[in-house]
């Protein structure tokens, strides 16, 4: 385990080494970041006039749901993205070889290998977003509502990373996946504006299906005293289960692609 | 005991053909034909700890594809691989830690960062304590004659020195097995020569098992003294390079520069006539023959000057090849 910690150590401080060879690079992220959040914030405001709700959301709710998404975009931006994307990289380059020459687990290089920084300011803003966004609603904090959207966010985090994993994961048979990924990051839009916002079918989806409502509108449920227990457990048994899958195909894909690539 | 101990090893892949066209393109996409083609059939060899070989082949010869199979990145269709006691597909960390690969087409440093930093991670990956670590990569580093060029960005190194720099990163778990694949490739003479004294230097004062592929025939001449060659997927000669270049060129080329200029039928029973050009004349002579040949070409003709040569082993393999003698 000391092994891995450290190992991941080195990689994050070299990945951030790398980041800061581009100074000009990183002002531009920055901007970026701060005018993405400008725009939906601008965005979600044309839907609410003065005391008016979003599928029975008020606006300083909308903002909690808001701040959640912009948590796992920033997530996606810093960690995701940069690991995942470089998957396809190795494949087509045929780099792979060397992450699986060393004698280090695969999936954990591939998913931790790299950080991007620029992200990270998204993860602040959201979380103060959301923080703004439940003081306006009236959220009461308690230990155990705060503890809950904790383990809420880490099992959607990795519900959303097993997700991009898996397609990432694909790229060994059709080596250019790029537009799938993008369509993930698409899909986790939609869990920007609460699930209630959505017509029925829609949220039937988002839940069962691509579980973005445990993203967002669910830890936003908690806060606000809606959800409780079972919503916690079901977020749970869903992170682990698509973890699992993503693992089990992961180790799949690899068989594959040493019995066949040249 | 071998070290390396391959026996019966097979590989066939499927590929899919496309014609070339929109209706190609169409078909290609919608319904792919596939065949088998056997990278590798039926190869068997084995190598001793410490040993040096080189792996010769036209390209597409399956010399990367066995290659693969030997560190584990390929599974093979048939046969048996053992390498340092283990069987490479499984990639057990144990058998990693004890192998390396190094591609002269790919590489494993991180582009804009010093090669010092990925030797860091490397170090940490194969879980090398840092004082460790410091001293190997300064041993290496005075064997490589890289010095400042280890805290510049990998980006602004050129080729040579990168190469080098691959090479003390594939080298700082010290492994006892050495797979490297057109490790010399596209380097400048000069390069590619310090590239060659330092994998000699190494073996002798590791010990460690090499097995390199290269295009260049003088990074086997210089390194190898058994050279496994590989054509269509099979495994033709396995031996010492002085007798694959016997079996190759039976017969050495003899140049003669002759005072007056003679006739061709003069020649006759002196060997096979290449080529009569006023006075130059170019003879291939069977090599058993060669100085009862030489003696009675300085009796018969007025010699102003005679030279003796092998020719260039990539044109011999490249010759044999071409006419389909393998």
């Amino acid at each position: 385990m000391g092994r891995y910690w450290r190992t991941l150590r080195r990689f994050w401080s070299t990945a951030v080494a790398v980041q800061l060879e581009y100074q000009a690079n990183v002002l531009i992220e920055l901007l970026a970041v701060a005018m993405s959040l400008g725009g939906s914030l601008f965005l979600l405001s044309l839907f609410y006039g003065p005391d008016q709700t979003l599928g029975g959301w008020s606006w300083a709710q909308a903002l909690m749901v808001q701040g959640l998404y912009t948590v796992f975009d920033g997530m996606a931006s810093t960690w995701l993205r940069p690991n995942l994307g470089a998957i396809v990289t190795h494949v087509r380059e045929g780099t792979l070889d060397f992450v699986l020459l060393k004698p280090i687990d695969s999936q954990f290089w591939l998913s931790l290998r790299t950080l991007s920084p620029g992200g990270l300011p998204e993860i602040a803003l959201g979380f103060a977003l959301l923080i703004y966004g439940s003081v306006q609603a009236g959220v009461v904090l308690t230990l155990p509502s705060l503890f809950t959207v904790l383990v809420m966010l880490l099992a959607g985090g990795l519900i959303l990373y097993s997700l991009w994993f898996l397609i990432a994961a694909t790229s060994i048979w059709f080596v250019k996946t790029w537009n799938a990924t993008e369509v993930l990051r698409a899909l986790l839009a939609s869990g920007r504006y609460p699930l209630n916002a959505y017509p029925p079918a829609l949220r039937l989806l988002f839940t069962l299906v691509l579980p973005v409502a445990f993203l967002t509108t669910v830890p936003a449920q908690v806060l606000l005293g809606e959800a409780a227990a079972p919503m916690l457990l079901a977020g749970l048994a869903l992170a682990v289960l698509f973890f699992s899958v993503a693992r089990a195909f992961w180790l799949f894909a690899l068989r594959f692609y040493t019995s066949a690539s040249s | 005991m071998a070290l390396i101990d391959v026996r019966g090893l097979s590989k066939t892949y499927k590929v899919a053909d496309k014609q070339p066209g929109f209706a190609g393109t169409l078909r290609h996409f919608l319904q792919r034909r596939y065949r088998d083609v056997a990278a590798v059939q039926d190869v068997s060899f084995q190598i001793a700890p410490g040993e040096m070989v080189g792996f010769l082949g036209a390209n597409g010869a399956g010399k990367t594809t066995t290659l693969k199979m030997l560190c584990g990145l390929i599974y093979p269709s048939d046969g048996d691989v053992q390498v340092a006691g283990h069987r490479p597909q499984r990639r057990q960390a144990e058998f990693l830690r004890r192998i390396t690969l190094v591609m002269g087409q790919k590489q494993q440093l991180m582009w804009d960062l010093p090669p010092l930093d990925s030797l860091r991670v490397n170090a940490a990956v194969y879980g090398i304590p840092d004082d460790v670590a410091r001293r190997r990569t300064s041993e290496l580093a005075d064997l490589l004659e890289l010095g400042e060029e280890l805290t510049r960005p990998v980006r602004k190194l050129s080729l040579g020195q990168r190469m080098k720099a691959e090479l003390l990163a594939a080298l700082l778990h010290e492994p006892e097995v050495l797979f490297l694949d057109e490790p010399t490739l596209g380097l400048d003479v000069n390069a590619q020569s310090r590239v060659r004294q330092f994998l000699a230097e190494y073996n002798r004062r590791t010990g460690a098992t090499v097995l390199l592929t290269s295009h260049y025939m003088a990074d086997i001449t210089a390194l190898c003294q058994r050279v496994l060659l590989i054509h269509q997927g099979r495994l033709f000669h396995d031996g010492p390079l002085e007798v694959l270049a016997d079996q190759l060129a039976p017969e050495r080329e003899v140049h003669l520069e002759l005072e007056r200029p003679a006739q061709s039928d003069a020649f006759e029973g002196l060997g096979r006539l290449e080529r009569i050009e006023g006075c130059e004349v170019r003879l291939l002579v069977p090599r058993d023959q060669l100085t009862i040949v030489v003696a009675q070409l300085l009796e018969r003709f007025p010699v102003r000057d005679l030279d003796v040569k092998d020719p260039p082993i990539e044109e011999l393999i490249g010759g044999l090849f071409r006419q389909g003698r393998v």
